[in-house]
């Protein structure tokens, strides 16, 4: 499977109505992923790159055009199908971490698992193994609200990755992050994208993230205006 | 499993918003099974009233006999027959006789129902021991409502005139040697009760009478010619159909309460649903299927009810149970409207009436959590993470 594509987008567009209107997000947008890559979809706001990782991800259908997800048309499955998709094979990380208020730490990184039905010594190995991940075992019990950002996002990454997904989609995810925050953050997400070859698709226009990127896709206007593989200057 | 285990972790973690919910659907589950309780301990207060001290276990009635006819009264009285006579003798019935008369309270004319019954008998609750006195004149039995109606009183004597079988006048002054204060109507308003002797000898009836009420225990009832038997279906009837237009009343009560209850719920779960779009979002970006979100916030709804179900006892029982111990003290003015309640109210509470609201509010309180629910599921996930209403 290395190297192998985990998402192929075919002449895929995104409309949007806006009153009379119809706004372009995406517009004949065709690009291939393969399996470990740690790439970033770049642009200014407005540009489609929220829109494009919602449509991969299969939170959203495509107006027309295809995307291939693992191998699976997301335009042709249903909602069950879907939801399936993104339980097996896909880690979400957004921008306000969209943690669950009522659940302690340990309860929102077990809960993908709890949707894949693993026993509960399974969940029990897998969510520590993830905590560790993100140097949190000791706020295990600690509720979302008494987390401080960076602790809140890298439970976020613990949530995204505690299935070994194929794919993380991290939308924005440092915006509400400091500097050295958004920094360990990075260092985290790039080592687990070496260790367990998962593919991260990132949508930012931080200059911080993009400096990690090794494959940077611009956007403009819903168009592709430029796919470039970088070479990081680890200096 | 995993769908029930999310619900009470969420109802739990809603802290203060849970309990107020619960508090209110709890509060509905005690004010339906106690207004319900009022009305069936009403029901049966007045069922048992009617059957202590008017119907026993069943009426003979003479053929021709219409107590709301009064010239009926004229012709409707027979010789008692020997399986009549005979069940007197053993205590297990009591002969009433009905006659026409009128009395002269300070100045007034005023139409009245005479009833001879024996002052010894034990089959129905009426204090007709009292007649059991002579101090010359005839003593004479009356309820408050009638006293209150002729402006009679105690140890008043007034004056009655009657015609006999024959048709002939007569008259004397009564004693009224005692007032009683009763729940049923039926056997005080417009009558004077006298002994069986006396007012068989005034109408010159002798062994003869109109109704026979047996004992309540009695199940073997002989059929006798000349005479018919009017069991409890029949003698209950009016106080059954009054309490059917009360029951109606009542179910007005108990759909106004429950209305209120999941109105609260309702207006809850939208609330909820509204404020956890983006929740609602991230459940279905991590995997969860719309059905499963529906279940969910469905169960969580339904758990409300649960929970309420046990709060509800906590407080509930012990408040239901003091109640029926200790009644609920009636107005004197309900008196006027005819209904034998008593001066207490004491609440029944039924089986049926406490599983039949628990499954009815729990039923109900699903159905109102499932709609926003699955309203709030066809929501596209991208415009739930966004916060964007439907």
């Amino acid at each position: 499977m290395e190297n192998s594509v985990v998402i192929h987008t075919i002449n895929l567009v995104k409309e949007f109505p806006m009153g009379t209107q119809k706004v372009i997000a995406l517009n004949d947008v065709n690009l291939d992923f393969h399996k470990g890559e740690f790439a970033g979809v770049v642009g200014p706001s407005g540009s489609g790159k929220t829109t494009l990782l919602n449509i991969i991800g299969s939170l959203d259908d495509p107006t027309s055009g295809d995307v291939m997800t693992m191998g699976k048309s997301i335009k042709s499955l249903s909602h069950k199908e879907s939801a399936r998709l993104r339980n097996r094979y896909i880690g979400f990380i957004f921008q306000t971490f969209n943690l669950l208020p009522v659940y302690t730490v340990y309860e929102n990184v077990e809960f993908p698992l709890l949707l894949l039905d693993l026993d509960e010594k399974e969940r029990e190995k897998l969510v520590w193994e993830a905590l560790e991940w993100v140097k949190l075992t000791d706020k295990a019990q600690s509720r979302p609200n008494q987390l401080s950002g960076g602790q809140s996002q890298r439970v976020a990454i613990a949530r995204a990755m505690v299935k070994k997904p194929e794919i993380v989609l991290a939308d924005e995810p440092t915006a509400n992050l400091d500097a050295e925050n958004s920094y360990n953050i990075l260092e985290m997400m790039e080592v687990l994208n070496k260790e367990l070859k998962t593919t991260f698709l990132f949508s930012t226009h931080d200059e911080k993230v993009i400096a990690y990127l090794k494959r940077k896709i611009t956007l403009f206007d819903g168009r592709v205006v430029k796919d470039e593989m970088v070479s990081r200057d680890d200096s | 499993m995993i769908i029930p285990k999310l619900a009470y972790k969420n109802i739990v973690g809603a802290g203060l918003r849970t309990w107020l919910n619960v508090f209110v659907l709890s509060f509905a589950y005690v004010a339906i099974i106690w207004t319900q309780g009022l009305y069936e301990g009403m029901n049966r207060q007045a069922s048992r009233a009617m059957i202590d001290y008017e119907v026993g276990g069943g009426q003979y009635w003479v053929d021709g006999y219409d107590p709301y006819d009064p010239f009926t009264f004229d012709d409707a009285h027979e010789k008692l027959p020997l399986q009549l006579r005979q069940l007197i003798d053993q205590d297990r019935a009591a002969p009433i006789l009905v006659a026409r008369g009128t009395i002269y309270p300070k100045g007034r004319i005023m139409s009245v129902q005479l009833k001879g019954i024996d002052p010894s008998q034990q089959i129905i609750g009426l204090p007709s021991s009292v007649l059991d006195q002579s101090d010359g004149g005839i003593p004479a039995l009356i309820g408050s409502r009638m006293a209150k109606n002729s402006g009679l009183t105690r140890d008043d004597y007034v004056t009655l005139r009657w015609r006999d079988v024959n048709g002939t006048f007569d008259a004397l002054d009564i004693h009224i040697v005692d007032v009683m204060r009763t729940t049923v109507s039926t056997i005080d308003v417009g009558q004077i009760w006298l002994p069986l002797d006396s007012l068989r000898k005034m109408t010159r009836l002798e062994n003869e009478a109109t109704i026979v009420v047996i004992d309540n225990e009695m199940n073997d009832i002989p059929t006798i010619a000349g005479w018919e038997f009017k069991d409890h279906d029949f003698l209950l009837k009016d106080i059954r159909e009054v309490v059917q237009m009360k029951t109606v009343s009542a179910s007005i009560i108990y759909l106004i309460l429950l209305v209120l209850a999941m109105i609260a719920i309702f207006d809850t779960q939208v609330l909820s649903v509204f404020k956890r779009r983006k929740e609602i979002g991230t459940l279905m970006a991590l995997g969860m299927t719309r059905w499963r979100v529906v279940k969910l916030f469905t169960l969580e709804g339904a758990m409300h009810g649960i929970i309420a179900i046990v709060i509800a006892a906590i407080y509930g029982i012990p408040l239901l149970i003091w109640f029926s111990k200790q009644g609920w003290a009636m107005p004197q003015s309900i008196d006027d409207y005819g209904f034998a309640i008593g001066e207490k109210l004491f609440p029944s509470y039924s089986l049926a009436l406490i599983v039949g609201t628990i499954v009815l509010v729990l039923l109900t309180t699903t159905i109102v959590s499932y709609l926003p629910s699955s309203k709030i599921s066809k929501i596209n996930p991208t415009d739930a993470l966004k916060g964007k209403s439907l």
